[in-house]
Order: C-alpha cells, then sequence, then structure tokens
C-alpha cells in the first residue's frame, strides 16, 4: 500500500459515506445545513447556483451562491462536513467550465443559466 | 518511555463529535522487534532496544547482521532505544510490539527530523523583522540583519549571534499530541496536528505518563 491509498483508506474509514446526488458547476442546489442554536437544533436550506467544486477525498469542498436582497451571498460547504443533512438538485444546468466565477459579474436577465433538457 | 518507531504516511482531517474538522497525522507505526534488552548490570541502564522496516540483505553490514540474527530476525532499516517500558509491557527478546500499546485518546510526543530550508536568511530563520523601510531613500536592506556588535570594543562578535545559515533539517520534537485514533489491522496511528519531516520520514512516538 502506498501512502495515498493509505490516506484513502484513513479517510475511508473515518468518514460515514453519504449518498449526495451527482452535481456540477451550473446546477441550482439547495444544501439542508444544521444548526445548533444553544441545545436546539434545526435545518436551514440555502438554495443557489454552484460556482464550483474543488479539493479531493475528505477536504473536498463545493462554493453555492445565491442573490439575498440584491447582494450575492455565497457559502463553502466542506463535502463531508457532517452538519449537511441533506442535497438537493433542483436544476442541471449547462456551462462550458468547471468554475463558473463569471457569474459574479452578471447580474438579472444575464446570470441565467440554460437549463439541461433531460 | 515507551513507544514505537513509525513512518509518516501524510496529512487528513477528521471529524469530532461536535462537527468540528480536525487535522491530523497519518503514522505507519511498527510492527518493531526488540532487537535488545540493555541492563543495569551489563550496560548501566535500563532500555530495550526496537527495530522497524525490513531492508535487504546486500544493504546490511556483517556487524549489523550478526546483531539482527541474534534476535532471530531479518535486517531492519531503523534502529532506536527506549527505556522504562511499564511493567505490564516489559518485553523480552524478539518480541513483537504493535500499535495496541497506545490508547486512543492519549497524548504523546513525536520526533523527527525537520525539512531541511538550505541557506536561509536572518528573517526566515530567526524571525528578524529586516532593516527599515522600503522607501524613503533606503534600499538593499529590507531583510538584512542590521548592526552585528560594537565598535572597538569587543573589537569582535559575539559567539552565539543568530545569522543566516542552514536552516531546517534538525532533529524536533514535538510535545503533548493526542492520539486521535488506532487503526490495528494496518498499524496506524493517528495524530492530532503536525509532525516534523516530509512525507515519508522515520519518527518516533514517545510516551512518557
Amino acid at each position: 500500500m502506498n501512502r495515498a491509498e493509505i490516506i484513502k483508506f484513513v479517510e475511508d474509514t473515518v468518514i460515514e459515506k453519504k449518498d449526495y446526488p451527482r452535481f456540477k458547476a451550473g446546477d441550482t442546489i439547495t444544501v439542508h445545513y444544521k444548526i445548533k442554536e444553544g441545545t436546539k437544533e434545526r435545518i436551514q436550506n440555502f438554495t443557489g447556483v454552484v460556482l464550483q467544486r474543488s479539493g479531493k477525498g475528505i477536504n473536498s469542498t463545493f462554493t453555492v451562491r445565491k442573490i439575498s436582497g440584491n447582494v450575492g451571498v455565497e457559502r463553502i460547504f466542506p463535502l463531508s462536513s457532517p452538519f449537511i443533512d441533506q442535497i438537493d438538485v433542483n436544476k442541471h444546468g449547462v456551462v462550458r467550465r468547471a468554475r463558473i466565477f463569471y457569474m459574479r459579474e452578471l447580474r438579472g436577465k444575464k446570470a441565467r443559466i440554460k437549463e439541461e433538457r433531460v | 518511555m515507551s513507544g514505537l518507531i513509525g513512518k509518516k504516511v501524510g496529512m487528513t482531517s477528521i471529524y469530532d463529535a461536535n462537527g468540528k474538522n480536525i487535522p491530523c497525522t497519518v503514522i505507519e507505526a511498527g510492527p518493531c522487534v526488540v532487537t535488545q534488552i540493555r541492563s543495569k548490570e551489563k550496560e548501566g541502564y535500563d532500555a530495550i532496544q526496537l527495530a522497524f522496516e525490513d531492508k535487504k540483505e546486500k544493504y546490511t553490514t556483517k556487524a549489523e547482521l550478526g546483531h539482527f540474527k541474534k534476535a532471530g530476525i531479518t535486517p531492519k532499516k531503523v534502529v532506536a532505544e527506549f527505556t522504562r517500558f511499564e511493567p505490564d509491557h516489559q518485553k523480552v527478546f524478539g518480541d513483537i510490539l504493535k500499535v495496541d500499546i497506545f490508547v486512543e485518546g492519549e497524548y504523546i510526543d513525536v520526533v523527527g527530523t525537520s525539512k531541511g530550508k538550505g541557506f536561509q536568511g536572518v528573517v526566515k530563520r530567526h524571525h528578524f523583522h529586516g532593516v527599515g523601510e522600503k522607501t524613503h531613500g533606503q534600499h538593499d536592506r529590507l531583510r538584512a540583519p542590521g548592526s552585528v556588535g560594537a565598535s572597538s570594543w569587543p573589537s569582535r562578535v559575539w559567539p552565539g549571534l543568530r545569522m543566516a545559515g542552514r536552516m531546517g533539517g534538525n532533529r524536533v520534537k514535538v510535545l503533548n499530541l493526542q492520539i486521535l485514533k488506532i487503526i490495528l489491522e494496518k498499524n496506524l496511528v493517528l495524530v492530532k496536528g503536525a509532525i516534523p519531516g516530509p512525507n515519508g520520514a522515520y519518527v518516533i512516538i514517545e510516551r512518557w505518563k
């Protein structure tokens, strides 16, 4: 077993595998995020466009952007975070790149993404 | 001091019970073989000698080969001495030690050789601040060490003055690292935080208690 295999083995044993649907940059998703307030736990939803997926293994993350009251809000979620309850894919978008940072400059009608026809 | 010899595999991170992401280092530790028992009567102190990782016989000197043959094992790459193993861990010649001598959650020290940085200036090597500013007519001295001493007395530079030079590649011991997880079947130990040296380097895990 080489070093990369050992690291992968450790990550597989330490982290419980969750089955999230496949999503990529350009897709619109809803992240159900667990939030602790004192002793209570509730679930908050964050819906937006995926700008990028980055990293690999246990440290992989994805960035979601939404427009909230004319202000752009971006959140970076670790994919293996225990606080993520569920991920729903609302729309599969058609984009040509893996990282769509150009979305940050676009507003209104220009910020639309073509939907993938299944 | 009890412990094991190991090899740094690399870093990753895990989540604790509160969902916090904790950086950790994976160490492949043991199995180590007891190759010698040093006693107060013979050597003047109590210790046991452990050996780790096989090497080929053609790379082994005759003297080493004889030493390993005495313990009845194949030649090993790394040998280190440990004193004062706990009574219930008292070992005999030829015994094999595995990661189960450690307990999850306990604190250990890790000894390794830090990464070599080559010839470095005083700013990187000793955390000097450099001299002055970039502008206001000054140039060339942004990362300089400044004055190295007084003039006619002592007319020399004091010994031990911090200057530029070779950095890294030293023996470094990191104290009080917590063991987060032990995977016995693969001889792996997950330790909280970073340890010295590049991936693949040999390290010594020590437990004092």
